[in-house]
């Protein structure tokens, strides 16, 4: 069981610029994601396309943005928890029990959302036929390279992660690599790559295919794909994986008994908190009148939030504000000052 | 302003008055129109407000630019004619653009 003062859910820009708050005006906090790295939408979605609305920062990417508010919270000492995703959030006296997807328990008076749109989850197959050979004969990502050794792999998808995987799985498999269109958005030499093994023979690629069914009794055997003139092809196939990348979902938080208002959570403005005393949302991921979800929206959410988590965490202390500049609090906790 | 009519899979058909400038997704956000997610509020990072064009209607819409077809190839269940709505933007020309919404989004 972890104890902390605040938790914070979702290790994007607004949950970590919140966590820097937190940590500034005293209290502990934990952060929790369920991406294997920290950046959330900026990383995950957009890390070389240059951001131009954040104030005094003219240009940068998502990844430079990431970076710096990683940097930013050097002085503190956080503790991440990443592939975790937040399942449970239950009522306990005072405090919020929190598990997650690994079994991690937090218990906390203060339970920040800064979950974007969401966790983000694989994109899967369309046909429903798909679904009975997940995790067995069909996979998402790739956790066990070795499996597939001397077996039948049918990839899809277009990008960098479909076309890794044929040229590294082509050296001792048979691969067949499906993709809806002729272009691939992959790295100009790992395409060019992928079509010099077309051309010895090492994989199989069929282009203007999309996934149509699959077939086997407890195992897969084999797929359908079917062409853009509906004309379909029946491939034998021991292992499919599927690289479409990631979509958000709501998940579990829809379950935490809050107001929602479609994929958002409704907060008041002054605290940020939801109709559940101690859970507040920043971010994407919440709503109020005049809503903008621009990254400094949520700088300034969290920095509300943050406060507000002061009050349930030390309920016998006074919140006074400070700032940088002149308190030789802040500037300790910050390590500018002994 | 421009008459778009946004066919839901159900062969539902909301038709509405969506004003210059404003894009085919903003459009069905701001009116509730069911089956269009928008996760990324429009910057052609999620393919969650992905729509299916009839051919003479795909044909007069301007060019998919870069980066519309590397998205769609998340989308779910991307066909020849499919877009991005957020990608189109709303004028006086695309008055009377008929769209379908896929099953889902994701």
């Amino acid at each position: 069981m972890n104890k902390t003062d605040a938790l914070i859910i979702g290790a994007g820009p607004t949950g970590l610029f919140t966590a820097h708050q937190l940590k500034l005006i005293g209290l502990d906090c934990e952060i929790v994601d369920n991406l294997d790295k920290i950046g959330g939408q900026c990383i995950e979605l957009y890390p070389d396309k240059p951001i131009y609305d954040i104030p005094a920062v003219p240009e940068c990417t998502g990844e430079e943005l990431t970076n710096n508010l990683i940097s930013q919270l050097k002085p503190f000492d956080i503790k991440f928890h990443l592939s975790e995703r937040v399942e449970k959030v239950k009522k306990e006296d005072t405090n919020w029990l929190v598990k997650t997807s690994s079994g991690n328990t937090f218990l906390t008076p203060n339970v920040i959302i800064a979950g974007g749109v969401g966790s983000f989850e694989p994109r899967k197959f369309a046909p429903k036929e798909c679904e009975k050979y997940e995790n067995k004969s069909l996979f998402y990502s790739v956790k066990d390279k070795k499996i597939f050794k001397g077996k039948t792999v049918s990839i899809f998808g277009g990008g960098d992660s479909a076309l890794d995987w044929a040229i590294e799985l082509s050296k001792d498999c048979k691969i067949n690599l499906i993709h809806r269109r002729d272009e691939f958005r992959g790295a100009q030499a790992t395409v060019d790559k992928m079509q010099e093994l077309v051309k010895s023979g090492k994989i199989n690629l069929f282009t203007k295919y999309q996934m149509a069914n699959a077939q086997g009794d407890q195992k897969l055997e084999s797929i359908d794909i079917k062409h853009d003139n509906n004309e379909i092809k029946n491939l034998k196939s021991d292992y499919v994986l599927g690289f479409f990348g990631l979509i958000m979902q709501l998940g579990p938080i829809a379950n935490w008994g809050l107001n929602l208002n479609k994929k958002t959570i409704e907060v008041d403005t002054e605290k940020f908190e939801t109709n559940q005393k101690g859970i507040y949302a920043v971010g994407d991921i919440c709503n109020y009148p005049g809503k903008l979800k621009l990254i400094l929206s949520g700088f300034h959410e969290g920095a509300l939030a943050a406060r507000a988590c002061f009050k349930l965490a030390r309920p016998n202390e006074k919140y006074r504000f400070e700032f940088t500049t002149t308190s030789s609090n802040l500037l300790k906790r910050l390590g500018k000052k002994e | 302003m421009a008459k778009i009519t946004y066919v839901t899979h159900e062969n539902e058909k909301h038709t509405i008055e969506v004003q210059n400038g404003l894009t085919v997704m903003e459009g069905a956000v701001q009116n509730d129109i069911p089956g269009i997610d928008a996760d990324c509020g429009g910057g052609m990072a999620c393919a969650t407000c992905h729509v299916y064009v009839k051919e003479d209607w795909f044909n007069k819409l301007p060019k998919k630019e870069d980066g519309e077809d590397d998205m769609l190839d998340m989308a779910f269940e991307p066909k020849t004619n499919s877009r991005l709505s957020c990608q189109i933007i709303v004028s006086d020309e695309i008055d009377g653009l008929e769209v379908n919404i896929p099953s889902k989004q994701a």
